[in-house]
């Protein structure tokens, strides 16, 4: 068991985290979210107060 | 102003079960109290007493002081709660400072600073109260006062939870007080950077879930579409903190009414637990939670957006992905599996690009604004902190390549390289947050004086050269003596000649330290200064939220 | 209001982004710990290890209690000059039955792994109370007042208890006699006399020989026992119980 475990941690562990990375990677360069992370980089900007309804 | 009586209707139920909880906690520590099976038991209760009681009746005399009005107005942010947290962090930041101060000159001057007759003043029972008054104290209530500052700016509503944000606030409080007097009374489990005993542990987990529900919470109620980055990097460090601290926290006390406790790992599986728990301390604890300071920060200050948003939802993901796995190299050459070294090394290698991404990403929101380096000392104190930010994040990934690691660990080599990163990064831009967090929440138009913070900007960095290089040196001399063989093969130096060949960096560390504290000590007076609305700060900015209310129409709408 | 029907989505949001942030930090931390759970396995079994005996082992929570971890790593590393300084390098086993484990991170002064036998009782006990009396240029803090405070051995058995119940095998007999053995450890010939043979059979069975450990007054004071007695037996036992002259690293791991 630990050897598989262990074995599996550093070959898993890699392709885990290119899978990852892929996907975050997708997500941030995705053209259609171009426009909702121009909206959100203003955010800190605006020094409006509490909205409430 | 139109104002319904559905604004002004004051929700009290937050308000009773902050106080119901507080009754039962306080009955619970009278049980324990009574019963306790040691005296540090029976001193650590009678604190909690006190502490809570000060909490109960505080809250009491507030609540029936604001009977005429809703001090949970949905229509106002909640702001008081992060002038407290202002003021404890500088509170805290002095207190730590000068504790480390004091733990700097015992190692230079221990014939004058050590006391025969005060065990408790000893080394060590004095690192753990710096090392934990710096990072959980100051650290810990910069990042809960930013965030719950951020939070609300960023979702444009108040902070959720009514009375519950204050729980953590003080509960948070109470946390503090209760390890740092524990370890003065010798109560510790002995786990770097986790030294707190098992009960002071599950009032800390209570504390923290109840800090995650308030920023929750403030997302679910948001009125912006888009969850800001900060609060990204803000919720993976209150999430991932509570991951780490209760697995690394596992034990099992000797008796419900004494505060020693046994740790369910031992030997490789707790060493590995713990680093796995000291490293990501730093990374979620003092990297992610202010990178969020920067990503707010930074942008707010030069008024203009962060430089690549997209770069920064790479940067969130990478960084926290890859930082999990590096705690290994705390452990290279030990008992260890090999295997698990290795892994800790390539991912500590990896580490580096993330986190020069998240520098670059920081630094170039100036890009079009280079002149508020030379024109904003609060602004030139952040970017510096990215610069020692990138130094701490290069030399890191360095450290822990086994062959050096070989050399560095065990050493001040090792000392050196947390105090760039804890004085330079995590402590400038803390600084930069509390600069500029005092006239924004006590509404002034200016720091009281900005030439003050020139004054602390380069006496601090002084400082800092001072404590990093004496480091280096005292690291690496003994590293190579520890190492030195003389012509006829035998070790050429006993230890205690490398001890002593440290005593004049021992010297320049200690005044680093104590010109870093002196910094912060004209901090401290500068933002009083400014709070009271003296010199620069004289003039009241008239704007308030409450003019936007109406004013403000949602997309959606 | 538009908002309030958008809501649902925004609060899975965020709940998707606590989700996904754990998920991320999590399973990292699985891969990479899980393994070593099952190191019992591989953990060589080496001759000599034993659980503390109560007085070492109220002498470790004092050793704990001043923070000793903070300037003492007990992990001798495999590298030419640490073996020669401090001994044989460390093994996993050899803190088998540390909870929590005391490796360290910083040498401010020496390893202490093999400490134990490097000096005499007596200068442990002087160099404690006053170290830079034997030691001039030390920076360690003094700890006389180790050696005016009794111990406490109170609830002694239910420590014990405690430790057996994360793993430590400590016996019936063991737990029941805490007390008595601590007695016998650190009084023989007084008020400990008639739990001699017990105290030591029941460790030479645990340890699988004899001899393993001290029985005598540490701190120079027969009539009390200290704080010092106790931190002193511990730190003359530490990196004694494997016998090295005769050990052979069988597994891969240990042939370092």
């Amino acid at each position: 068991m630990y050897e598989v475990l262990s074995s599996f941690a550093q070959t898993g562990g890699l392709i885990y985290f290119v899978v990852m990375f892929g996907c975050a990677l997708a997500y941030a360069l995705w053209p259609s979210n171009k426009s909702k992370f121009d909206d959100a980089a203003q955010l800190p900007l605006s020094d409006k107060g509490p909205h409430h309804d | 102003m139109v104002q319904t009586h559905a604004y002004n209707y004051r929700d009290n139920t937050s308000l009773y079960l902050v106080s119901g909880a507080l009754v039962f906690f306080l009955s619970l520590a009278l049980l324990i109290a009574r019963y306790a099976a040691d005296q540090a038991m029976e001193v650590q209760s009678w604190t909690f007493i006190g502490l809570a009681m000060a909490f109960l009746l505080g809250t009491i005399f507030w609540a029936s002081n604001n009977a005429d009005r809703n001090p949970f107005d949905e229509a106002e942010y909640e702001d008081t709660i992060v002038k407290w947290g202002v003021i404890a962090s500088v509170f805290w930041g002095l207190a730590g400072l000068l504790v480390g101060l004091i733990i700097a000159l015992q190692l230079t001057f221990p014939n004058i600073f050590y006391f025969p007759e005060l065990g408790w003043t000893n080394f060590g029972r004095l690192r753990p109260l710096h090392t934990s008054a710096v990072i959980f104290a100051f650290g810990g209530n910069v990042l809960i006062a930013t965030s719950f500052y951020v939070v609300q700016r960023t979702c444009r509503t108040r902070l959720a939870g009514g009375m519950w944000p204050w729980f953590v606030f003080w509960g948070y409080q109470i946390f503090i007080v209760l390890a740092a007097t524990g370890y003065l009374v010798g109560v510790t489990q002995s786990k770097e950077y986790a030294e707190p005993e098992w009960y002071v542990d599950w009032w800390l987990t209570l504390v923290w879930v109840g800090y995650l529900l308030v920023f929750l919470g403030t997302l679910w109620k948001r009125k912006e579409p888009h969850i800001y980055v900060a609060n990204w990097f803000y919720l993976s460090f209150i999430v991932t903190i509570a991951m780490l601290h209760i697995v690394n926290n596992l034990s099992v006390p000797v008796s419900l009414t004494g505060s020693k406790s046994v740790q369910v790992f031992a030997g490789v599986q707790d060493a590995m637990t713990q680093w796995w728990y000291g490293h990501n301390a730093v990374g979620f604890f003092l990297t992610t939670g202010f990178l969020a300071i920067m990503y707010y920060f930074i942008p707010k200050r030069v008024n203009r957006p962060v430089y690549s948003y997209r770069l920064s939802i790479v940067h969130f993901w990478s960084l926290i992905f890859i930082y999990i796995w590096a705690g290994p190299h705390h452990l290279h050459y030990t008992a260890l599996p090999q295997w698990a070294q290795t892994l800790g090394m390539a991912f500590s290698i990896m580490l580096w690009m993330p986190s020069w991404g998240g520098m670059i990403n920081g630094v170039m929101t100036l890009s079009g604004a280079w002149d508020k380096l030379r024109t904003d000392p609060v602004v030139r104190m952040m970017v510096v902190s990215l610069a020692f930010y990138g130094m701490a994040t290069f030399e890191g990934p360095l450290m822990s390549v086994r062959a050096v690691n070989a050399l560095s660990h065990y050493t001040e080599w090792g000392i050196g390289h947390v105090h760039s990163g804890a004085l330079g990064w995590v402590g400038y831009i803390s600084f930069g947050a509390l600069y500029c967090l005092a006239p924004w929440l006590w509404k002034r138009k200016d720091l009281y004086s900005n030439n003050l913070v020139e004054w602390h900007f380069w006496i601090s960095t002084v400082g800092i050269l001072f404590y990093m290089i004496s480091m280096w040196f005292a690291g690496i001399t003994e590293g190579l003596m520890w190492r030195a063989y003389n012509e006829f093969g035998f070790l050429e130096y006993s230890f205690v000649e490398t001890v002593e060949a440290k005593h004049i960096s021992y010297m320049i560390r200690a005044l680093g330290g104590g010109l870093y504290f002196i910094g912060a000590v004209i901090m401290a007076y500068n933002l009083c200064r400014t709070a009271l609305g003296h010199g620069e700060a004289r003039d009241e900015v008239s704007a308030t939220p409450q003019n936007d209310i109406h004013s403000t129409l949602q997309p959606a709408e | 209001m538009g908002l309030m029907n958008n809501h649902g989505v925004l609060e899975r949001h965020s709940l998707l982004l606590t989700v996904g942030i754990l998920v991320v930090v999590s399973i990292g931390g699985i891969i990479q710990m899980a393994p070593l759970m099952y190191m019992d396995n591989t953990i060589e079994k080496v001759d000599g290890m034993r659980p503390y005996t109560p007085l070492e082992l109220l002498g470790r929570d004092i050793y704990v209690r001043e923070g000793c971890y903070v300037c003492h790593s007990q992990m001798v590393r495999p590298l030419r000059d640490e073996v020669e300084r401090y001994g044989h390098y460390s093994l996993a086993a050899e803190s088998m039955y540390d909870h929590p484990f005391q490796w360290g991170s910083k040498r401010t002064g020496p390893d202490l792994a093999r400490v134990g036998g490097k000096y005499s009782v007596t200068w442990q006990v002087d160099h404690l109370k006053d170290p830079r009396a034997l030691v001039p240029e030390s920076v360690m803090p003094p700890y006389a007042f180790l050696a005016e405070k009794p111990l406490r051995t109170k609830d002694i058995s239910a420590r014990l208890r405690t430790e057996r119940l994360v793993g430590v095998p400590y016996t019936d007999g063991m737990i029941e006699n805490a007390e008595a053995h601590l007695l016998a450890q650190a009084d023989p010939e007084g008020r400990g006399f008639e739990f001699v043979d017990d105290l030591v059979s029941a460790y030479a069975e645990a340890a699988g020989r004899e001899g393993s450990f001290e029985l005598r007054d540490f701190d120079g004071d027969p009539e009390r026992v200290t704080e010092m007695d106790a931190l002193v037996a511990y730190l003359q036992m530490t990196g004694t119980l494997v016998d090295f002259s005769t050990y052979e690293a069988d597994d891969l791991e240990n042939r370092r």
